[in-house]
């Protein structure tokens, strides 16, 4: 059975937790006994039962009614399979609702019929477009309280749409519900004789799956390259995750930046039969024809298909959820495929306010901001633009330990050259030992290879 | 690709890169389905390599049968595999089946055991697949990431999960203030004293271990199938806490007939688990303190 990966965001208060659990329960997708454990803890508390109970686990988000963490939420309509992520809307943890949304292809969005478009209803908004969500529906919640008015809710559809049009998101998908009546979520309810649109299960299973291109470029972010001796295998194998395209066994790769090429010996695999080609979304492992040394995070392209970017400078939309500021010109590291590198923040184009959209020549972007900037990275990197390839066109950023801020690529601008007019920041030069040591190493067993070939029978250099 | 070639393509990215961002990475082996699957997939990731120590936390209060497979597989797979114990309280009678409360008792036998045996603190016993012998370890290095099989649709706590999971220098966990964790790109930063916990199951249901044990043929320990007395493991622990259901199923295909038709379709898998019963919000308890 196929699988799709949905969100559910909100601002706090607006019945994510409560949706979810009625969804749950009106399609018998609970464990047998769960719906009357949770009541009796209600009636031995004296507290009414809420659906939102069925979803929030921790001890905390009982106490205090609220969700703390996204949860994973598995559920079936007759259709498919879905893990339904419940983020929380609290901005106090945003990064929760960010990192549960990330792995969403498609998102609902609620918004409550009383209270009407909160802050972060729009900054929800605006985070779902940056995280390249593309399919989302409006659900709008709690229509009992508005006597399931329909001037109320088109007067919310009016005002929300326009917002979303700023940020170029169409959506013209607006559910009118009521999470704790279970009304429009599985049936649709005589509540509201003046809606003709589909209910929230009607809509969740007309999303479709993210399918993969299968005529798309072949890229492949190196993840490592192994060489495992016991049992004497010999072989050097070149891992990763395909992110486009198709590779087969004899195409000739190159590795970007490095542009060192080669070609694909054999396409290794364990429990399988041999494969002679891999695509889209597998991770694999393929060796070569001649051995090159070649660094993780290189991306791998076909040589005769088109070349990714390749700079150390690049324009981007980015979040920032860290709890210190960003701020210009102080090194961060940067994750984009799987490669790392040394980042600064060169310039700050403007803020995007949730509110108000635009603030420019701003200092720094604080917590729970979003931005458009310029980068600097230390090394060159092989990127995408995000509309181009989404997977090698978002990056995070890296304040000292934790990520503080998600991005995705604009555009690539023209190479930086005269870096080494900045002083030098530690961390650069650990960047720079790290490649030096790696063309050292190259050209030694180079060397060696010349001058001791009994010593590289199959010309393995490990 | 289907739904499974995605998990297992999504847990292999998980492994490797838990492979290359952690020097001290040892990976948890129950002898379950789950960590069994586990195993088998770092085998898939690294070609047919497990190039990392599995750990196994033995009780003395496992079903028999379970350190008999687990033996068998680690001389059959060449693995080296670690075992930890707490032998102090074992000596001491410190268990649930001489008084101690069912939560005290993993507590120690198991929260313990896990904690000092990755820390390095407690000796650990290893089996050296060259000489095929087993060594004691004395003063080991602490392990710093470790793998772990739990998924989130076991239980509330651990659907709130994250996939590379910090732990403090106690080993406790705090849902509140997880890291953001976006795409792929997973927290792989840590500061120095860090243990890390790595989920690569995390959205795999039950459902899914057992299509994939089906399509893959992975070996699994056969008390999860009717014992001849009508009656199997649905989840593998300690013997005085874990009860068998009764069920004739007697392959993974039968299991998984059970799972989506059958008497198990609405029963919750841990049911059979009396630690999980013993008041609200008890497993979460647990976790914080390091039970996985």
């Amino acid at each position: 059975m196929q699988r799709l990966n949905i969100v559910i965001t909100g601002h706090v208060d607006h019945g994510k937790s409560t949706l979810i659990g009625r969804l749950l329960a009106d399609t018998d997708s609970l464990p047998q006994g769960k719906l009357e454990s949770v009541k009796k803890m209600c009636e031995n508390n004296a507290r009414p039962f809420e659906y939102a109970f069925l979803l929030d686990a921790l001890a905390d988000e009982q106490k205090q009614g609220i969700t703390i963490d996204s949860a994973r939420v598995f559920f079936q309509s007759k259709k498919r399979e879905y893990i339904i992520i419940d983020a929380p809307g609290h901005i106090e943890f945003l990064k929760n609702m960010i990192s549960g949304a990330s792995r969403a292809e498609a998102a609902l969005l609620l918004i409550d019929a009383k209270e009407g478009v909160a802050e972060n209803s729009k900054r929800h908004g605006m985070l779902l477009s940056l995280l390249g969500i593309k399919q989302v529906a409006i659900v709008v919640n709690k229509m009992d309280l508005v006597n399931f008015s329909e001037i109320a809710f088109t007067k919310l559809k009016v005002e929300y749409s326009e917002y979303l049009a700023t940020l170029g998101i169409k959506s013209d998908i607006f559910i009118p519900i009521s999470a704790r009546e279970g009304v429009n979520l599985i049936e649709h309810s005589a509540s509201t004789p003046w809606y003709k649109g589909p209910t929230v299960l009607e809509i969740l299973d007309s999303f479709k799956s993210v399918e993969e291109k299968e005529n798309d470029d072949f890229r492949m972010p190196l993840q490592d390259v192994y060489k495992f001796t016991r049992d004497n295998d010999d072989r050097r194998i070149y891992a990763g995750t395909v992110t486009s395209g198709e590779l087969h066994v004899n195409d000739e790769v190159i590795f970007y930046p490095s542009l060192k090429r080669s070609r694909v010996a054999s396409i290794e695999s364990f429990n399988t039969p041999v494969k002679n080609s891999v695509k889209e979304s597998e991770a694999i492992g393929f060796t070569l024809q001649t051995q090159i040394y070649v660094r993780n995070g290189e991306v791998v392209a076909r040589a005769d298909q088109s070349a990714p970017k390749v700079s150390n400078r690049f324009e981007a939309n980015l979040f920032w959820l860290g709890t210190k500021p960003l701020e210009l010109d102080k090194p961060y590291k940067i994750k984009i495929g799987s490669a790392q590198s040394t980042i600064y923040l060169e310039e700050i184009k403007r803020v995007i306010d949730g509110d108000t959209l635009d603030r420019a020549n701003e200092p720094s972007v604080g917590r729970h901001e979003a931005a458009c900037v310029i980068f600097r990275v230390h090394d060159l990197l092989a990127m995408e633009l995000f509309a181009e390839n989404q997977k090698l066109g978002r990056f995070v950023i890296v304040d000292e330990y934790d990520i503080a801020g998600g991005g995705i690529i604009t555009e690539v601008l023209e190479q930086y050259t005269t870096r080494r007019t900045k002083a030098l920041h530690v961390s650069d030069l650990l960047v720079d030992k790290a490649s030096t040591n790696a063309d050292f190493e190259e050209e030694l067993f180079a060397l060696l290879r010349k001058h001791f070939p009994h010593q590289f029978p199959t010309d393995n250099i490990g | 690709m289907d739904h499974l070639d995605r998990l297992e393509a999504q847990s292999i990215y998980i492994l490797r890169e838990a492979y290359r961002s952690f020097p001290n990475l040892a990976m948890l082996w129950s002898i379950g389905k789950d960590s069994t699957v586990l195993l088998w997939l770092t085998r898939k990731a690294f070609f047919g390599h497990v190039p990392y120590p599995l750990v196994h936390i033995d009780t003395a209060f496992k079903i028999p049968e379970m350190i008999k497979y687990r033996d068998e597989i680690a001389i059959q797979w060449d693995l080296n595999l670690v075992v930890g114990q707490n032998k102090e309280a074992l000596a001491k009678g410190e268990t649930f089946v001489n008084g101690l409360d069912r939560l005290s008792c993993c507590k120690k036998l198991k929260s313990d055991a896990l904690k000092y045996t990755l820390d390095g603190t407690w000796a650990r016993r290893k089996w050296n697949p060259y000489k095929k012998v087993w060594e004691d370890e004395l003063n080991g290095a602490p392990y710093t990431g470790v793998i772990v099989g739990v998924r989130a649709d076991e239980e509330g706590s651990r659907s709130k999960e994250r996939v590379f999971s910090a732990r403090d220098e106690k080993s406790e966990w705090d849902a509140s203030t997880q890291p953001p964790e976006l795409w792929n790109q997973y927290k792989t930063d840590f500061a120095p004293g860090t243990h890390v916990r790595i989920h690569p199951l995390l959205e795999w249901t039950e459902l899914n271990i057992w299509e994939y044990i089906e399509r893959e043929n992975i070996p699994i320990i056969s008390l999860y199938f009717d014992q001849g007395n009508g009656k199997r493991y649905r989840s593998l622990g300690c013997f005085p806490c874990t009860a068998p259901v009764d069920s004739v199923a007697s392959n993974p295909k039968e299991i998984i007939e059970e799972l989506t038709s059958g008497k198990f379709k609405d029963i919750a898998e841990r049911s059979g688990r009396a630690q999980d019963k013993d008041g609200g919000g008890t497993l979460e308890a647990l976790r914080k303190e390091g039970y996985m």
